[in-house]
């Protein structure tokens, strides 16, 4: 009951801008090409949604489902998403193990990097279509790029701060090199390492939309820059509803994650 | 069974910007294989200091600590150390924390499962195998820190301040513990404590130390029969002797304070 209360609560204002903004678009105060009303919106988020064909002889229930132009964009985009993050995160990974963990090398590639860091992304998309040309492989690129520099950071902060009582206990139990970072400082790490992945994939999934609008021809980034073209706009804002739906899925998918590779830290309750 | 603890001539200087300070200086010390022996004094007396040195943490700058004829240089499983802090590794759970020193032993795993079995039976955390040490309490996590040392199964085990940070109750019933297994184990332990009772009422043998340089103050013998009455009137009497030596030390400790205050 206090539930579906707090859920009324939560609700009212949206509701209320739905209804606000419905009423003004059947009056007539804005272009239905400027601002489609939000049931057009919905008619067109649907339409988007199903299947294009009947389903053919032979063709799966599954590929049929996904034969609708939404969730082709959809998976297409988090595919995108997922290959980057992995090749950035795969990267930066054993990178920032050994930064944080050695000073030498610490020293030796800091430079490097901080002048890297703050070049954007999107800043690269010209040297990406010239390495890498069209289709997915310039997105690969910019979304690993995006991806990297966060758990990079995030890797070498959580191997600096691995509390010492850990690395003594650990040493005395007789443990050498190579457990110690297995099993002693990259676990010790994690809580920063999974805070850093958690950033990285909210920009891989900025950049992924980005990317899309240059060099393929799927994809939900696709989608709206196409729908503009033909001045869709009910398109543009149910493409853009579900590049939200999709963002809100991604993370919490990585929170359920955090919470159970985090299982065991204090500052979380399950 | 196991060879003495050999502290030799021991020196320990810590080097900062502006002077350096001796923290130990001309330790001597035997300590028997199987005896319980509590170092005791205010902060600052270099307790620690000894123990970690003993650990292998800190070398010492001169002198030599040798067990079995060997001069101690790094830590090892074969002095098992239990910290204030617990220090038990809280991504791993109860059972994977003791477990983790025969692991890294690369004893096989049926092994492995039942030392860990009878750890747990020894210390009364059967229950407990399976979670984190972040849902135990300050007194449960000592036991799994106290068991995760006797797994690897050494003649020594180094304890410092293991009990400081629980409230009297825990502390009392985990200081009954301690005396069992030791008596039923036979280790050789060096225990740090600032507590006079708590000295008294463990060790065999109660090495009082001096505010720096940390040197030997009292090297005490109690030949009280255990278990030991905190109320009878040679408890109290050593009590109040060992109380005077370490309140000594205590006041230069406090004078040291006001001094350096005073110059910032």
């Amino acid at each position: 009951m206090q539930k579906l209360k707090d859920f009324a609560h939560g609700a009212l204002v949206p509701v209320l801008v739905l209804i606000l903004w419905e009423a003004c678009s059947r009056a007539g105060l804005f272009s239905a090409v400027v601002m489609p009303a939000p049931t057009a919106v919905a008619a067109k988020w649907w339409a988007y949604l199903l299947p294009a064909q009947e389903q053919e002889i032979g063709q799966s229930w599954l590929a049929w489902l996904f034969s609708g132009e939404l969730l082709h964009d959809a998976y297409s985009s988090l595919y995108r998403v997922i290959a980057g993050f992995l090749i950035g995160a795969g990267l930066a990974l054993p990178i920032g193990l050994l930064m944080g963990a050695s000073n030498r090398i610490y020293a030796l590639f800091n430079p490097l990097m901080q002048i890297l860091r703050p070049i954007p992304p999107i800043a690269y998309i010209p040297l990406a279509i010239l390495w890498f040309g069209l289709g997915n492989p310039p997105s690969f690129f910019l979304i690993a790029i995006g991806a990297f520099f966060p758990v990079l950071m995030n890797t070498i902060a959580g191997v600096r701060q691995v509390d010492g009582i850990y690395l003594r206990a650990a040493r005395n139990l007789g443990v050498g090199q190579w457990t110690m970072f297995t099993r002693v400082i990259l676990p010790a790490a994690t809580p920063y390492i999974l805070a850093g992945v958690r950033i990285g994939i909210g920009t891989a999934f900025i950049v992924v939309i980005v990317s899309e609008m240059i060099a393929v021809n799927d994809g939900l980034g696709f989608r709206i820059l196409e729908a503009r073209e033909f001045m869709w706009s009910d398109k543009i804002i149910a493409g853009m509803i579900t590049i939200g739906l999709l963002g809100l899925f991604i993370d919490t998918a990585v929170s359920r994650l955090n919470n159970h590779l985090l299982r065991w830290h204090r500052g979380l309750e399950h | 069974m196991s060879s003495p603890i050999l502290i030799n001539n021991v020196q320990k200087i810590f080097k900062t910007p502006g002077k350096d300070v001796v923290a130990l200086k001309d330790i001597n010390l035997t300590i028997q294989p199987g005896e319980f022996v509590c170092l005791l004094g205010p902060s600052g007396c270099g307790k620690s200091t000894l123990l970690n040195a003993v650990a292998g943490f800190q070398p010492p700058s001169a002198g030599e600590i040798t067990i079995d004829g060997r001069k101690i240089l790094s830590p090892g499983p074969d002095r098992g150390m239990v910290f204030q802090e617990y220090a038990l590794f809280p991504w791993m759970t109860v059972g994977q924390n003791i477990a983790f020193g025969l692991e890294v032993q690369k004893k096989d795993k049926a092994e492995i499962d039942l030392i860990v079995s009878q750890l747990l039976d020894l210390l009364h955390l059967k229950d407990f195998r399976d979670r984190f040490p972040k849902d135990l309490s300050g007194g449960m996590r000592q036991r799994v820190a106290i068991a995760r040392v006797l797994a690897l199964d050494s003649p020594i085990m180094l304890m410092d301040e293991p009990f400081g940070a629980l409230d009297a109750l825990t502390r009392r019933n985990l200081q009954d513990e301690l005396l069992r297994i030791w008596e039923k184990l036979g280790k050789t332990i060096l225990f740090v404590t600032h507590s006079i009772e708590e000295s008294i009422y463990l060790a065999d043998r109660i090495v009082v130390m001096t505010y720096r340089p940390g040197t030997v103050k009292r090297d005490q013998r109690v030949a009280m029969p255990r278990p030991r009455d905190p109320s009878s009137a040679a408890f109290n009497d050593l009590k109040r002797e060992l109380g005077r030596l370490v309140m000594e030390e205590q006041q230069r400790h406090a004078n040291d304070e006001m001094k350096m205050a005073a110059v910032d």
